[in-house]
């Protein structure tokens, strides 16, 4: 590790060569049918989430007693449930609610374990082992459960899911991150940063936190796959966003106990709702995960 | 390896300490009272106060914590709110019920899935190693509650050739339990058939590109002899740490397959503890699941390091 192998380029080049990258990058993710389809789906649920009460042929919300339970028809295409609710309508508009939560929750997960990986991976020692005892103790426990454990002591809402989705993901994304910094840690820019007089935080901020970005940005891609199967989890269990609001979890959980009455719509529509979602996340993530690699 | 094991046995004890911490606190100290959330809001307070006294929330924290757990590793894990009786035995119950399925649906993916990578990887880059990753990696992604509930619209409602309760009638005997139990481990068997195919792939694939599978090939063995000696010894290693790390996962499942299918197993336990606000219950369940979770990564840990000489001597270093 001596000095003189520090490779001396201006910052400029160093920015043009990462602006290279990045469009490549794009160009190889353009190129694969499975980030194509993937987006596309996602899409669909964005645009279905954000203009979905404009869009949707009924009020999702209006009862009408006179037609409950009714299977699909050309007026009600998935059929309506207990309430006389038009199901296609609550199928769409019930992206919102998910798309809101899943997103900020994985957010604030990856922000919280990547500067946990940090001081772990950076600062090594007792501090990483006191907080690795934690993550794993985090770790030894299914998300459902953690979720379940939170969502009881601090009471539903839509804050509630977020902010216990978030602080599930951390520490596995922690995990993540505090790998890639071990390695990290022992190229030549971190002891050349220290001889620079520059102090452990603008280190661990400014130099290493660039270089591991890639995999952080895997983690955010995948976390929100499981951001996404974790409400419904959760909204299903009875521990999530609380009714009237339409919502594929919630609607499951409501119209479950009529499913053996043969009343299979009320549930099925919703299901593979999340199915295309969860699918479309997932074909997305794995496609920047596999550029990324390259 | 004495030492190994000892100090991996250490690690355990603190990490399950910590967790027996975290679950006191969201238990018992963040929910606030719990003779109020009993008796309900319009009790009188010296009913609370009486009812917080016979539960000991009345105590310090601290006091609290040291109560619970010093009785809590006896065995004695508390009384539970709801049905005013002792928690130890109805968690037990659960935990046998789910045991009994998670069993089975190991008993069904871990075969599945090893034969499926080996298989996959003997042919690998053709069109049968496509065709099961590609099986593999769609199943793995499907929640658990959207493949239930198509499991349940399909074969317990469409074509009603299997029953969409988990639980067997009172009485029956094992043929008939297991039968209840095949629609609920659908989902959880597809999800692990990806997790444990695709590790016994790449493991088959890594020792068939080996130097030493190499030299076996080359000395004139037959392909069995080196399959099955060579190989599948080195290739089942990764294999065994997924299916005990999946134990965890395993649980988590087990939450909503035993919901969705009304199983009453130690998941459904932990729902109907926190939604009727049985918090010795609920941390019972959840401390419980947690000591599970912490034995099958040892047995893992140790299990691996048996069959691997190479992290034992790192181990001893």
């Amino acid at each position: 590790m001596s000095i003189d192998t520090i490779p001396i380029e201006s910052t400029a080049a160093i920015r043009t060569g990462q602006h290279e990258l990045r469009r490549e990058l794009l160009h190889e993710l353009l190129r694969s049918e499975a980030f194509l389809a993937g987006a596309a789906i996602l899409l669909f649920w964005i645009l279905a989430a954000v203009l979905g009460q404009a869009l949707v042929p009924q009020d999702p919300y209006a009862q009408n007693l006179g037609i409950i339970n009714q299977a699909p028809s050309g007026a009600h295409w998935f059929g309506t449930d207990q309430l006389g609710r038009d199901m296609f309508s609550r199928v769409i508009v019930g992206a919102r609610d998910i798309l809101i939560v899943a997103p900020l929750a994985t957010l604030i997960g990856t922000v919280l374990g990547t500067a946990l990986g940090l001081v772990m991976g950076f600062l090594r020692g007792p501090t990483d082992d006191i907080l690795s005892r934690f993550v794993e103790a985090f770790l030894a426990l299914p998300v459902v459960i953690i979720g379940i454990l939170g969502v009881t002591a601090l009471g539903p809402s839509k804050g509630t899911l977020i902010a216990v989705i978030g602080v599930i993901f951390a520490p596995l994304i922690a995990r993540t991150v505090r790998t890639a910094v071990l390695l990290e840690r022992e190229l030549d820019y971190v002891p050349a940063a220290r001889l620079r007089g520059e102090g452990s935080l603008y280190i661990m901020f400014v130099e290493i936190l660039p270089n591991v970005l890639p995999p952080v940005v895997v983690e955010f891609t995948v976390r929100l796959g499981y951001a996404v199967f974790a409400i419904v989890t959760l909204t299903f269990l009875g521990f999530g966003i609380g009714p009237p609001s339409p919502n594929w979890g919630l609607d499951i959980f409501t119209n479950y106990g009529v499913v053996s009455a043969g009343y299979w719509w009320e549930v099925l529509f919703d299901a593979l709702a999340i199915a295309t979602l969860v699918i479309g996340v997932n074909l997305v993530a794995n496609s920047i995960q596999q550029a990324i690699e390259q | 390896m004495a030492i190994f094991i000892l100090k991996r046995i250490g690690l355990a004890l603190i990490t399950l300490w910590i967790l027996s911490v975290i679950v006191f606190l969201a238990g018992q100290v963040l929910p606030g009272d719990p003779g109020r959330f009993v008796l309900g809001p319009l009790a009188a307070p010296s009913a609370v106060h009486a009812l917080d006294h016979t539960f000991g929330t009345d105590r310090s924290v601290p006091t609290q914590y040291w109560s619970w757990i010093s009785h809590f590793v006896q065995g004695d894990m508390g009384k539970s709110y709801t049905y005013q009786s002792a928690v130890a035995p109805i968690v037990i119950k659960a935990l046998g019920y789910s045991l009994k399925l998670a069993l089975f649906v190991f008993v069904i993916v871990v075969p599945l899935g090893i034969a499926g990578g080996v298989w996959a990887a003997l042919a690998a880059g053709k069109p049968r190693d496509r065709i099961i990753s590609v099986i593999g990696a769609s199943s793995t992604v499907i929640p658990e509650l959207v493949s239930g509930i198509i499991l349940i619209v399909v074969f317990g409602i469409a074509l009603n050739v299997l029953p969409i309760s988990a639980t067997a009638p009172p009485g029956a005997g094992l043929p008939t339990q297991l039968y209840h139990l095949i629609l609920p481990a659908i989902p959880l068997v597809l999800i692990l058939f990806g997790y444990i195919m695709q590790m016994a792939r790449a493991g088959t694939i890594e020792a068939l590109n080996s130097d030493y599978a190499r030299t076996a090939i080359l000395k004139g063995l037959p392909r069995r002899t080196v399959i099955w000696r060579h190989i599948l010894r080195n290739s089942l290693l990764p294999t065994i740490t997924v299916v005990a790390t999946q134990v965890g996962y395993l649980i988590g499942g087990l939450v909503i397959v035993e919901t969705l299918f009304h199983y009453q197993g130690v998941g459904s336990l932990i729902v109907t503890a926190a939604t009727g606000r049985d918090f010795p219950m609920l941390e019972a369940g959840i401390l419980v699941i947690g000591v599970v979770f912490m034995v099958a990564t040892l047995v893992a840990d140790i299990l691996y390091s048996l069959l691997n000489p190479r992290i034992r001597y790192q181990a001893a270093e």
